[in-house]
């Protein structure tokens, strides 16, 4: 792995870098294998309380699969992770939704429920934990709807709203129960620049203003240095670089000097 | 012989499998039922989609069986002279098993594959990966209320198809193939015990614990986009008709033991 300063070569054996003594997400030795395909071999990985880090890397490097171990989604062939300090490899489903009430997630298609409306969907996960009054339901929609910037949309269904849209929708049922970590997967992918900044915008104000832990899986680097306060970057199944959104822009590395600037090597031609 | 029994030994392993993934759903859903309160929203919508929506199916189902069944038996029986005995056929056997095993049939093409098709939608559009994310454990939220209002439509449905059933094999009888209607009545409630009954209400519990797994595990088990979902539907109808078929079979040997068929 690669850590700042940066340097041309990947060191042999990775190591876990935070910068932090308290971390909120501890990932150790993580391995996972899909079929005959290797997608992770032994990451390692830390982010700290309070901090936005986006993980970076190639389209089908393994980003989604790591961020759905974060939250139990997926059980690894080996390795460790601890949220807030609990290891949760090994947990059964009922004792993993402990974790999850603290962890939000958004999926890369919103994940919307598509018999639900807008409202309904925002509202479930407090109705899920016994919120009855639909005065106070429809109030905390309300507000969510003001902060994701669609106001008045609540009685749409999933079907007739944009990708965009869907998005935001996501996103506000993710962090309505107020989780004190927040993780994305590719929320700008399919954006049109302004909802993507409006995507960005909101990722920092959740860490700013209530302090939210993040983890941001995403290809758009754009994105990731407007929201992160440190970058990974997955290569074949590792962490290969870890640093700050500044170090990864004044690495020489050939292999980030090509993702950065988009480059491919050659076997197309 | 070695290459006999590969070939057989992976069909045979997935097959266990699949029989394991069932009966861990079952027990899960039960030990859910017991352990977690119920989602009373989701439950009735279930006994609407379930119970209410499935009744012109049913009644069309029953009526016609009963009345093709009274021809039928008419035309057979009045040859040796017995036409009075069509309602007793008639009604015994739709109580026994036409009733539970053609409604179970429609029920699983109609609701069997209704479950697994938005089950496996949600399966491959992450929503049920959502749930998860939010906390809901997918059993608790999908399967429960699917399974509760199930053994509780099931045999409603089955009596409303009996009851259809007989009253239009008497209407055929005794309006089109002028059978004495006291001797017709007389006979069908002298030949039918309250046991024939419980035999097809009981039938119709199983079977519809056999397609709401059956349909639910399909639905859960769904990969590969659309393509996945049409075929956990198609496998959900398929494998949920076979298993009421078969099972009907080794439930009417075991009924019969309880409750004896004729007049004892």
């Amino acid at each position: 792995m690669i850590e700042a300063p940066p340097s041309s070569k990947p060191s042999a054996q990775p190591r876990v870098v935070s910068g932090h003594s308290s971390p909120m997400i501890a990932v150790r030795s993580l391995a996972k294998k899909i079929g005959q395909q290797e997608i992770l071999r032994g990451v390692d990985l830390e982010v700290a309380t309070g901090e936005t880090l986006a993980i970076i890397g190639r389209s089908g490097g393994g980003k989604s699969v790591l961020l759905k171990h974060l939250v139990g989604l997926m059980t690894p062939d080996a390795g460790e992770i601890c949220i807030d300090g609990q290891n949760i490899i090994g947990m059964n489903e009922r004792q993993l939704g402990a974790i999850r009430k603290k962890v939000g997630i958004l999926f890369q298609g919103g994940a919307l429920f598509d018999s639900m409306t807008v409202e309904e969907n925002i509202a479930f996960p407090l109705r899920e934990a016994g919120e009855r009054d639909p005065k106070a339901l429809q109030a905390k929609v309300e507000e969510i709807l003001e902060v994701i910037e669609m106001e008045g949309q609540q009685d749409k269904m999933p079907e007739s709203l944009s990708g965009g849209m869907k998005k935001r929708v996501g996103l506000a049922r993710s962090i309505i129960r107020r989780p004190s970590c927040v993780l994305y997967d590719e929320p700008t992918s399919g954006l049109d620049p302004v909802v993507a900044d409006s995507i960005n915008r909101l990722i920092r104000r959740l860490q700013q203003r209530l302090g939210v832990t993040s983890v941001v899986v995403t290809h758009d680097m754009k994105s990731a240095f407007d929201v992160a306060n440190h970058v990974a970057y997955l290569h074949e199944g590792r962490i290969y670089f870890y640093g700050t959104p500044i170090e990864l822009q004044q690495t020489r590395d050939p292999i980030l000097q090509d993702f950065l600037l988009g480059r491919s090597d050659g076997r197309g031609d | 012989m070695v290459r006999f029994f590969n070939a057989l030994g992976a069909p045979l392993l997935s097959f266990f499998q699949y029989l394991g993934e069932l009966v861990l759903l079952a027990a899960d859903t039960f030990r859910s039922i017991f352990t977690h309160r119920l989602r009373w929203k989701l439950f009735l919508n279930q006994v609407v989609e379930i119970g209410l929506l499935s009744q012109l199916v049913v009644v069309i189902t029953g009526g016609f069986t009963g009345a093709v069944f009274a021809a039928q038996t008419f035309f057979q029986f009045n040859k040796i002279g017995m036409g009075s005995a069509t309602g007793a056929v008639v009604s015994v056997s739709i109580c026994r098993e036409l009733g539970p095993v053609l409604t179970a049939l429609m029920v699983a093409g109609r609701v069997g594959a209704a479950m697994s098709a938005e089950i496996g939608t949600m399966k491959v559009t992450e929503q049920i990966d959502a749930l998860r994310a939010l906390a809901v454990y997918p059993t608790d939220y999908l399967v429960v209320p699917r399974a509760l209002a199930m053994m509780i439509s099931m045999p409603l449905l089955v009596a409303e198809c009996i009851a259809v059933g007989i009253a239009a094999g008497y209407f055929v009888a005794i309006f089109m193939l002028d059978i004495n209607g006291t001797y017709y009545m007389a006979n069908m409630v002298k030949w039918t015990r309250s046991r024939d009954i419980i035999m097809g209400l009981s039938k119709a519990f199983c079977f519809g614990i056999l397609i709401v797994f059956i349909s639910c595990q399909k639905g859960l088990s769904a990969r590969e986009g659309a393509v996945g979902v049409g075929r956990a539907t198609t496998e959900a109808v398929v494998n949920s008709s076979l298993a009421v078929l078969i099972c009907n079979f080794f439930l009417t040997m075991l009924l019969n033991i309880i409750y004896p068929a004729g007049y004892q």
